[in-house]
This record gives C-alpha cells, sequence and structure tokens, in this order.
C-alpha cells in the first residue's frame, strides 16, 4: 500500500534514499540541501534506513569516504548543492570514469559571486562534463521516484555510471506538498541488491582499481565512458517504463512531451519552471495558440534523437535557462538545444531567468511565448532575452 | 484554486504554518503546496510563504502576487506597503494584531478582516511570541476554506509532548479569539 505524506523536495529525496537501501550515507550540510542532511541522520537514528552514517567535515570528503564504500561493493547515497558541489569537485570528476553508480542529489543554487545562497541551476550545469548522469526533476513526488530510478539505471551492467538529481533549490528544496511513499517490497522487486563485479576491493580476490594509464589505454577508458552515456537513454527511457509498470508513474523517461501534438511553437526547459510552463501552456492554448512544452529530464546524457523528434514539427521555439553558458552569451540549455537541432531551420530563442532565487512568473512565460509568435511569423534579431531585464 | 500569502519574520514559524496547512488540505483530499521564501537566513528578517490550493493538483511553482488571503503573523509587518501587494478584491485579511478591530486601517480591496492578539495568546500558552499555531486557529477562523479539526490533526503530528498541547491550545484559542468582520 503506498502512503500519502507531505514532505519537502529535501525529504522526498532522503525517502528516495531510504527505499533504495544504501549501506552508507556521508553528506555536508549546505544550504538549501541542509534539511536534507538531518532527515537522513534523523532516519538512521530511527532505525528507518539501516545505513553507516559518516559525519564528514566537508563535501570532498563526503564523496572520497563513499568511493571507498562503493568501491567495497557497497550501495551509497548522498546530495549536495553549490559551493559544497564546487569544494567536490576533485572526487566528483573521479567517480564517473572510475565507473562507481553513486547516486547524489544536487538542491541546486546559483554560483558565488556576489554572494547568494539561493536556487539557480549554475552548480549542477557547470559539472555537466563530469561523467555523471544528470536528470533534473519538476515536483517532490517526481524527486522521489527518481532517486530510486538513478540506482536502478546507474547500476545497469551496461552503464555503470553515477547519476545526480537534480531538483530546484527552495523551489523544490522546500517546497511542501504531498508525494505518495511507495510500498517498500515494490521498491525491493524493481531494485535488486547491487552486485557490482567490474571494480572491487575485496581481500579476497585482489583487483588492481585505478593504476597509472597511459595514452592509448587511457583513451580507450574514455571511449567506454562515453559509449556508456550514449547507452544510458535507452536505459533511462525502459527504467521510467518498468517503474510506470509498477507504481503507475512515469515522467516521459529522457524527454517528456506536453500538448505537443499539433504544436507549431514550442518551450524547452529543465526543472521546477516545467510545471508553471505547462499552467502557461494551457492558458495561451484557450487563447487558440497552438503551443506546447517539452522538459528535458536528462542533460547527461543530451537526448538529441528525441528532441528532434519532438521539436521536428514546430515552427519557433523558446528555451527557459535557469543557468547561463559562459562564452556564448546564452544559457546552457540553448546551446545543447541548438547543436541538436542543427539540422533544422527553426528559429530558437532564449530566455534567462530563474537566477539568484528569482522567480519565473506567467508574465514571464507570456512574455517568452509573445516573442517565440512573433519569431514564427517574422525574423528577430534578438535571439537572448532575460526575464525582467528585457 | 485559492492562493493564500504568509508574512513573518524568521523565528514565528510562518513558513512552519504553511506546511502545517498544506497537511490540513491533504487530510481533506485537497492538493496543496507551499513554497516559503527566505531572504537573509536570520531570525526577525521578514519571511513569506506561497500557498496554494484546489481540487486538482497545483503544477505552479512560483510565488504568489495576486493572493486570495494574506495571514500576517506580525504586527510590525503591517507597516510594510508589500503586505498588501496584489490582494484580490475582496480579498481576505487575517492579521495579529493587539488593537480591536475598529481600529485596524485596510485598504479598500479587504473583503473581509480576521484580527487576533496572536502575540498575546502565544506569550500566554507558549511562553513565546512564536505565533504560527495561533494564525492557524485564526485563518480557520477566518476563512472557513480547511476545518479546525483538520488542522488541530495536522499541528497534532508536528510537535509531541507538552509542545504539541500547547500548540494545540493556541490554535484553539486563535480559532475562538478572533474577531471577524466583513467589509463589503
Amino acid at each position: 500500500m503506498e502512503e500519502m505524506i507531505v514532505v519537502d523536495g529535501n525529504k522526498a529525496a532522503a525517502w528516495g534514499a531510504v527505499l533504495s537501501r544504501p549501506m552508507m550515507v556521508a553528506a555536508y550540510p549546505i544550504t538549501p540541501q541542509t534539511p536534507l542532511v538531518e532527515y537522513l541522520s534523523q532516519f538512521i537514528a530511527d532505525g528507518v534506513l539501516d545505513a553507516d552514517l559518516v559525519e564528514v567535515e566537508g563535501e570532498h570528503s563526503a564523496l572520497s569516504v563513499l568511493q571507498g564504500a562503493s568501491l567495497a561493493g557497497g550501495r551509497v547515497f548522498t546530495g549536495t548543492s553549490g559551493q559544497g558541489l564546487a569544494f567536490m569537485f576533485e572526487p566528483y570528476i573521479r567517480t564517473a570514469p572510475l565507473r562507481l553508480p553513486i547516486v547524489m542529489v544536487i538542491a541546486t543554487r546559483d554560483g558565488i559571486s556576489p554572494q547568494c545562497v539561493w536556487g539557480g541551476q549554475q552548480d549542477a550545469v557547470t559539472v555537466r562534463d563530469g561523467g555523471w548522469i544528470q536528470i533534473y526533476v519538476e515536483n517532490n513526488q517526481e524527486i522521489l521516484d527518481t532517486v530510486i530510478m538513478a540506482y536502478k539505471i546507474g547500476e545497469d551492467p551496461e552503464i555503470l555510471l553515477p547519476v545526480n538529481v537534480c531538483y530546484d533549490g527552495f523551489y523544490l528544496s522546500h517546497m511542501s506538498e504531498a508525494v505518495k511513499i511507495p510500498d517498500q517490497t515494490l521498491v525491493d522487486r524493481f531494485l535488486p541488491p547491487y552486485k557490482p563485479t567490474h571494480v572491487k576491493l575485496d581481500p579476497e580476490t585482489p583487483m588492481a582499481v585505478d593504476p597509472l594509464t597511459p595514452g592509448i589505454l587511457f583513451t580507450q577508458y574514455r571511449q567506454g565512458h562515453l559509449e556508456a552515456q550514449e547507452k544510458a537513454k535507452a536505459v533511462i527511457e525502459r527504467v521510467d517504463e518498468e517503474f510506470g509498470h509498477l507504481f503507475g508513474r512515469s515522467y516521459g523517461g529522457l524527454v517528456e512531451n506536453y500538448r505537443m501534438e499539433d504544436a507549431e511553437i514550442a518551450l524547452v526547459a529543465m526543472g521546477s519552471p516545467c510545471g508553471t510552463g505547462k499552467v502557461a501552456i494551457d492558458r495561451i492554448r484557450e487563447k487558440g495558440v497552438k503551443a506546447g512544452l517539452v522538459k528535458v529530464r536528462s542533460l547527461r546524457p543530451f537526448p538529441r534523437e528525441r528532441l528532434l523528434d519532438s521539436l521536428k514539427g514546430v515552427k519557433a521555439i523558446g528555451v527557459i535557462d535557469k543557468n547561463v553558458c559562459f562564452g556564448w552569451g546564452t544559457g546552457v540549455l540553448y546551446v545543447e538545444l541548438s547543436a541538436a537541432l542543427q539540422s533544422l531551420s527553426v528559429p530558437i530563442l532564449d530566455f534567462i531567468g530563474g537566477l539568484g532565487g528569482s522567480d519565473i512568473t506567467f508574465d514571464h512565460f507570456e512574455f517568452a511565448m509573445n516573442r517565440v509568435l512573433r519569431a514564427m511569423k517574422e525574423e528577430v534579431t534578438q535571439t537572448v532575452h532575460w526575464f525582467s531585464l528585457d | 484554486m485559492k492562493e493564500i500569502r504568509f508574512h513573518g519574520r524568521g523565528g514565528q514559524g510562518a513558513v512552519l504554518a504553511s506546511v502545517i496547512l498544506v497537511k490540513a488540505f491533504t487530510k481533506e483530499k485537497r492538493y496543496s503546496s507551499a513554497i516559503p521564501y527566505f531572504g537573509f537566513e536570520r531570525r526577525g528578517a521578514p519571511v513569506t510563504a506561497f500557498l496554494r490550493f484546489d481540487d486538482r493538483p497545483i503544477r505552479e511553482k512560483t510565488q504568489i502576487y495576486s493572493p486570495d488571503c494574506v495571514v500576517v503573523m506580525d504586527p510590525t509587518l503591517k507597516r510594510s506597503s508589500e503586505i498588501f501587494q496584489g490582494l484580490k478584491e475582496g480579498g481576505i485579511f487575517v492579521l495579529s494584531t493587539r488593537k480591536s478591530i475598529k481600529e485596524v486601517d485596510v485598504p479598500p480591496e479587504v473583503g473581509t478582516l480576521g484580527c487576533v492578539d496572536a502575540i498575546g495568546i502565544s506569550l500566554e500558552i507558549l511562553g513565546s511570541p512564536i505565533t504560527n499555531s495561533c494564525m492557524l486557529g485564526a485563518f480557520v477562523a477566518t476563512t472557513g476554506w480547511v476545518s479546525l479539526d483538520s488542522v488541530l490533526e495536522s499541528i497534532r503530528e508536528t510537535w509531541s509532548g507538552e509542545t504539541r498541547e500547547k500548540n494545540l491550545r493556541a490554535a484553539q484559542a486563535g480559532y475562538n479569539r478572533t474577531k471577524v468582520v466583513r467589509l463589503r
């Protein structure tokens, strides 16, 4: 029986961890992830989660400790935000090439400076080329469900990669809403125990892990890692489908299409703005505009085939970016999407907003859709807009 | 859908009040969500929480700009002009104040006013000026959007021991002692 409880996004993530039965948790508190560490500690103290809790002195240690536990064959969990992720960068970029299927949530936070504790996706998008899988979610139920799915994706023998489940700081980390807590026996059926053979520290059968690896051999490892990222596309889709069969909820896998069947214009977004965006689409459709929204769940691997398929029929596109891409003068999703859609000659506009905890409002969505509608009818020169500034 | 904006100061429990209310609406099989906005993380700094409830799932993830109801947890916040910003015509205003309801001055868009001496009641019952439970009682008395039973049940789940009993009493007192006036 599924139980319904009211939780914030951090607690939804903690529940996702509990149900996935990690044997070790190590995390260091940082806004806006802090309550997650408190919830996990409480769950372990209360015996709800049977795991070792390592109280580390910082994020660098948190992930390093978990690398050791994962190498010893354990399933592990952690989470971080913003500067914590920055402090974790050294073990972060080692985890994926070591092919350790660690699940780490990121309660996304904008980058400093100027000093800022608020939401924004800059932390997570900045490490998008650290080799991890990164999935961005829209609401608390999706946080919980995606944490469970993340283990199944990452631990797939064809994949063996760590996964970030990214949820927007404050807008989700601190938003309270009712979620269904899946039945543990069903989760156990969905997610069997982790049994690694590819890398394992075991005194009975010694294995050299991560020795100095030169040139061409190193290149082979890289190639294999990139192939695993490509293969992960199919696995993410399949796991989402399987989850849907067992629990009655699925999220579109790599990409969710919202009212895209006959859409002439489309918005493309990641994370919590997708929720507001769907309502904005409903409203503009009432006025007779054929609009839809494409929610990009997976930034790594980037679902270029799915996006091409979703967007091949539209006449103009607007991207909502809750982050920036230095050097391009745009957001990250805009750059990624433009690369994926290079075979289409369709105008793509970018809208940057939601930085530093600022709100992405219905007025912003209306502004964006009006600009996209104009781009459908005439040639426009300004492709990048900043919400509240333009 | 109804949209409610809470204004409080860090430490008064405005955010927790909004969470308790989400639990109460959930008990009544309605959809609800609450998003807090923290400015600077310190006691006494203004804090806002945005709550929605509806019979359909809530997908919006934004702040609230045209609330159906504004709840002010601290009398000194009423001086701020932002309190009433965007309040719908005929909207509901629930205020923590020592003043009598006749002395309270509100802008013309307010349709229903509920007043309670939440600081006085909270000091009396809890021994501290944490007004959230009392203001939840006042919210129920003024709006009637959710039952007192559901709110009390949610409070019961939030605390334990003596704190639970005191907060239940504060909510009940807030409900009983709120004066409500229809202004239009």
